[in-house]
């Protein structure tokens, strides 16, 4: 662990796969610049790989005032070890007051791992970050700090979490929460380049074989969504989200439990465990309303909701509350969106 | 070649089944009204070493930290196959973290020959994905995250394929490791009605001292400590024993454990109130639906 640092800078950790920048630390750049400006310090961007170097200019557009650049060869692909490792280095090194990571697979698997080795707190998969005071039971008041707030107990509660003490105060945060900010490509920042000492020892894990492949849909880019649940009843019945999707230019996107039955790909999972959505228009078909789903919607623009009980959850969160048959009401709805004209388009295909 | 294998398990409240009731209304949560279980995904990281015990040979011993009564999630683990349990309860664990939990179990798991250690990726309750991975940083092992399939082993060799979000990754590392297992990893066998007759009278020390404090009434602290003893012997050599440890008998640094040892602590906690928003209702006919279709128009929500 490292002291209270209060002069300490804000740290995102500028996650990168072959040389390409994930969407979490860009959006994490603005929300840590917000937190940065607040306490009157620098926002670092923490870039480690192998020939990334042309990151580091994008990362000062999206608000870096610093990017600490470790390039070597044995971290041209992550791995636990030795990412931990020229990390820990670097915290105890520069001593900053934050460290926050995207909760991606790669972000839960290193922070753990780096807050073990620093002896420091670390909260998982925040929805957001804000700085305030905390006064503990004994009085003592402890003056901006992090407020790290995430859903807990599958989303029932909402958890605060703060460290006043050991720090750095770290947190994974949720992909898609923060609102990526539009770049600026005539700010200027600075790049520090670190020396980086590993040995073949630091990589225990010798990776064979890896298959990735793009999501079927972007649901965090998508204006429109049209999205189903177990209400529908069957795949075919599914059928109903596509078109409606379909007719709107819209993106197809589906609940946990209609996931679970094989309704459609995981890809278009919103919720708790899928993505977290803010649309301009949410269209919830045959969802009742879990509040594992309602966390990864209720910030969309504007929500209608459908649905044959007048007592679904999801209707407290809609802002068009439409009681009765979906099989009934979709199709009128997609006949009621042709009158006014509009062109069914290709963008979603039903496989 | 056998392995040997230790899974940290943890008893959970079903976090699926809240209702109302199951929140107090400054926001807390209602314990008590919650069923315990045994959490889902642990159940797939004792089902893998179930089946590297089955492949290979070897020990599967079942480690949990929590209260005396999680007790039932580690004979849970005895009725599917598991060889051995041990219950890591001291009040003084009250209140820990990730991180001060992963400290208190790597004192335990030391204690332990092991070849491979085991957690679920993630617990229902916090659903952090975090002890593992600090767990394994205090073992001083590598890490084998999110693996979602079963592993081959040869040798000292370890492969597993682990998913990676948008992928999935096949790595290769040398025992020990710490493996995170997701759900998808396999399913979990049920409890053996064999075992569940043997297991049924298992308990810890704790337990045997209580039952007997509850059938003698009268005999004195002295005779029942004596009792207790024999007692525990009897059932110790019959596999019935659930072994108790506490953080003196771990040797727990009490500055990394509980309360002192966590760093996060909890600034407040909300109940989730989602803002209530104005509702239209609108009639599930051609002209309520084609009124709304026209207002999304005009506020410009759909173009």
């Amino acid at each position: 662990m490292i002291d209270v640092n209060r002069r300490g800078e804000v740290w995102v950790f500028a996650e990168q796969h072959g040389g390409l920048l994930e969407d979490t630390p860009i959006e994490l750049m603005s929300k840590g610049r917000h937190l940065a400006d607040i306490l009157g310090v620098g926002l670092g961007a923490v870039l480690l790989g192998d020939n990334v170097k042309a990151l580091a200019t994008k990362l000062i557009h999206y608000g870096a005032d610093k990017v600490y650049l470790a390039e070597h060869p044995l971290l041209e692909r992550y791995q636990a070890n030795s990412y931990a490792k020229v990390f820990y280095d670097l915290i105890h090194k520069y001593k900053p007051q934050i460290v926050v990571y995207g909760a991606t697979a790669v972000g839960r698997d290193l922070g753990p791992r780096i807050a073990s080795a620093t002896k420091a707190g670390l909260t998982a998969d925040c929805t957001d970050l804000q700085i305030g005071d905390h006064k503990t039971t004994d009085g003592q008041m402890h003056k901006n700090l992090l407020f790290q707030i995430r859903p807990a107990f599958g989303g029932n509660i909402i958890a605060t979490i703060i460290n006043y003490d050991r720090w750095p105060q770290m947190a994974t945060v949720r992909e898609g929460v923060m609102v990526m900010a539009t770049p600026d490509t005539k700010r200027k920042g600075q790049i520090i380049t670190e020396k980086v000492q590993l040995s073949p020892q630091e990589l225990p894990i010798e990776i064979l074989e890896e298959h990735t492949r793009a999501k079927k849909v972007d649901l965090k880019a998508a204006r429109i969504i049209v999205a189903g649940g177990a209400g529908l009843g069957s795949k075919d019945n599914f059928r109903l989200i596509w078109d409606l999707a379909n007719c709107l230019g819209g993106a197809p996107a589906a609940t946990r439990a209609a996931i679970d039955l094989g309704f459609i790909d995981h890809d278009h999972q919103v919720g708790q465990t899928g993505t977290t959505v803010r649309p301009s228009l949410y269209i919830a078909v045959g969802i009742s309303g879990a509040i594992q789903h309602q966390s990864g919607m209720s910030q969309s623009q504007k929500i209608v909701a459908i649905n044959n009980d007048p007592q679904a959850p999801i209707f407290d969160v809609a802002h068009y509350k439409i009681v009765g048959d979906l099989n009934e009401v979709v199709p009128r709805m997609i006949k009621a969106i042709k009158e006014k004209g509009f062109k069914e388009t290709s963008s979603a295909e039903s496989k | 070649m056998a392995y040997n294998c230790v899974v940290l398990v943890k008893q959970v409240p079903d976090t699926k089944r809240i209702t109302g009731k199951a929140m107090n209304d400054d926001g807390t949560v209602n314990r008590a009204a919650l069923p315990a279980i045994f959490n889902p995904e642990d159940l797939n990281a004792l089902e893998a070493a179930l089946d590297i015990k089955d492949r290979f040979g070897g020990t599967v011993t079942v480690i949990t930290m929590g209260l005396p009564a999680a007790v039932t999630t580690l004979k849970d683990a005895l009725y599917r196959g598991a060889d051995e349990a041990i219950l890591v309860t001291d009040a003084r664990c009250a209140a820990s973290d990730t991180l001060a939990t992963s400290y208190i179990l790597s004192c335990a798991v030391k204690r332990i020959k092991y070849d491979i250690v085991l957690c679920g990726r993630q617990a229902i309750d916090g659903d952090t994905a975090q002890v593992g991975p600090q767990l394994a940083e205090k073992l001083g092992i590598p890490q084998i995250t999110y693996v979602e399939k079963p592993v081959e082993i040869e040798g000292r060799t370890i492969t597993a394929q682990r998913n990676i979000g948008n992928g999935w990754q096949k790595v290769k590392a040398q025992l020990p490791v710490l493996l995170t297992v997701t759900g998808e990893a396999n399913v979990p066998r049920v409890a053996a009605a064999k075992k569940m007759m043997k297991y049924k009278a298992a308990m810890t020390p704790a337990g045997v001292e209580q039952k007997i404090k509850a059938e003698n009434s009268h005999a004195s602290a002295d005779e029942i400590k004596e009792l207790a003893v024999q007692k525990c012997s009897e059932m110790d050599k019959k596999g019935l024993l659930i072994e108790q440890w506490n953080l003196d008998f771990l040797k727990a640094d009490l500055t990394w454990c509980g309360r002192n040892g966590s760093p996060t602590k909890v600034h407040r906690i909300q109940s989730v109130v989602l803002a209530s928003k104005e509702t239209k209702s609108v009639e599930p006919t051609d002209e309520g639906l084609s009124g709304m279709i026209h207002e999304l128009l005009e506020d410009k929500i759909i173009a």
